[in-house]
């Protein structure tokens, strides 16, 4: 049977009725069309799907979407406001810490919250932050120094 | 790959919980954070037609500091229990076991309660915790009953719950003076499961050990107690001798298997060198 639920995702309210079986990243790319999220392994292993739910990032393809009903969702898609794109995405095209760009959404939303719980990580804290999030061009390197030139100061 | 179909239940307390189960029987599986239980339904291992999920149950997310020792909501995730400031201040052994756990986002989602009662052999919370001595608390039809939680697992993905029966609390006793801990974990890189797990808690005396507790993850169908490494260590004077031997009886005591992880001679070799290196370290920290 379909449920009602009430998202909240980038400040927007979403009602859509759905199955109890669908993860909260089939809901987002399917239902409300954010395809910015992406999946790759689907359990929970890749971090691509990462989302932050309450100021915290969750794996999106190992929570169910009727359990997301009340909460506050960021995806990349509320990242960039005004067309301006945030520190962290710009931080990531200045070092150049995109190849594909597969991993990026889930790798943004990773090290967002990273810097928002932690706003002066080492270069430790930095890896084990995005250690949930896997890269298979393998260009981690760009990518931790995109997040630690924001650690600097720099631009956040 | 996508979930099969089935029904969700969300109780907003324990009780309710409890009745759902017993009323649904083997047709329910519960769940806390779904990061383990959601995985085996992708991979079609288990369909339960019910699936009674946890997390409208609010008041079992908490950490509660007593005269007795701590008090850990089933539901506290393992980032919660990572950042508690009494976890830290009391047990730094047990503060430090998530962060040698999984992915940040994973620890956000993934709870204590589903740790121990996914039972997994490698379940990482569980050597330290029971070295720790510590209970789970069990809800159920016939009321509350408190068990060791050496005694909580029955083999792998198996437990002492029966028909009807929640884990809602874990109870860690205050330790005495000069007790420390240490979990060492072998696996490829952290995020992975074990392929051995070394838990060991210390009582020093001067430079002798007092007290000592062994508890040897992945290396048989549950968790166990290395009871005979015990003895060769306990009441004595530490040196890299009795170390060496007290290595060679853990991994006697292991029962591993081959998987896909490591090979059970590999297992045992890692038992030897681990439990040596954990006793070497809960010594130094409870200097």
């Amino acid at each position: 049977m379909k449920r009602l639920i009430h998202l909240k995702v980038n400040g927007e309210p979403y009602e859509v009725a759905i199955h109890p079986y669908r993860t909260l990243a089939e809901v987002l790319r399917e239902e409300l069309d954010l395809i910015g999220t992406k999946e790759a392994c689907k359990q929970g292993d890749c971090g691509s799907c990462t989302v932050i739910m309450d100021g915290k990032t969750v794996t999106s393809c190992l929570t169910l979407a009727v359990e997301a009903e009340g909460r506050e969702i960021r995806t990349i898609e509320g990242e960039a406001k005004n067309g301006k794109l945030s520190p962290v995405q710009q931080a990531f095209v200045d070092h150049g810490a995109i190849q594909c760009g597969y991993c990026t959404p889930g790798m943004v939303m990773s090290a967002t919250a990273l810097l928002e719980q932690n706003p002066k990580p080492t270069e430790h804290d930095v890896r084990m932050g995005i250690a949930g999030n896997i890269c298979r061009c393998t260009g981690y390197t760009k990518i931790v120094e995109a997040i630690l030139a924001l650690a600097e100061g720099g631009k956040k | 790959m996508r979930l099969p179909k089935f029904e969700y239940l969300g109780p907003k307390t324990v009780q309710e919980a409890c009745s759902l189960l017993a009323q649904h029987g083997d047709k329910a599986k519960v769940m806390a954070g779904g990061t383990d239980v959601l995985n085996v339904m992708k991979e079609r291992k288990i369909r339960p037609e019910y699936l009674i999920g946890l997390r409208a149950i609010s008041d079992l997310s908490y950490i509660k500091a007593d005269a007795d020792g701590i008090k850990i909501g089933a539901l506290t995730t393992l980032t919660d229990l990572a950042n508690s400031a009494v976890v830290k201040e009391k047990f730094p052994c047990l503060a430090e076991v998530p962060m040698k756990m999984a992915t940040v986002q994973i620890r956000n989602m993934g709870t204590i309660g589903g740790n121990l009662c996914n039972a997994a052999p490698s379940a990482d919370t569980a050597p330290i915790l029971i070295c720790l001595g510590a209970k789970a608390k069990i809800a159920g039809p016939k009321g509350e009953r408190v068990v060791a939680l050496e005694d909580f697992f029955t083999g792998p993905g198996k437990t002492v719950l029966g028909k009807g029966e929640l884990l809602v609390e874990i109870q860690v006793p205050n330790q005495p003076a000069k007790t420390a801990g240490a979990y060492l974990k072998m696996s490829r890189v952290s995020v992975d499961l074990a392929i051995v797990g070394v838990g060991v808690v210390v009582t020093r005396e001067g430079d002798s050990c007092k007290d000592i507790k062994i508890t040897l993850g992945a290396v048989a169908p549950t968790p166990i107690r290395a009871k005979k490494a015990e003895a060769v260590v306990k009441g004595k004077k530490i040196d890299d001798a009795l170390l060496e031997e007290a290595g060679k009886i853990a991994s006697q005591e292991a029962k591993p298997i081959d998987d896909v992880r490591g090979s059970a001679f590999y297992r045992t070799e890692i038992v030897k060198v681990y439990t040596k290196r954990a006793i070497k370290q809960a010594m130094e920290q409870a200097k």
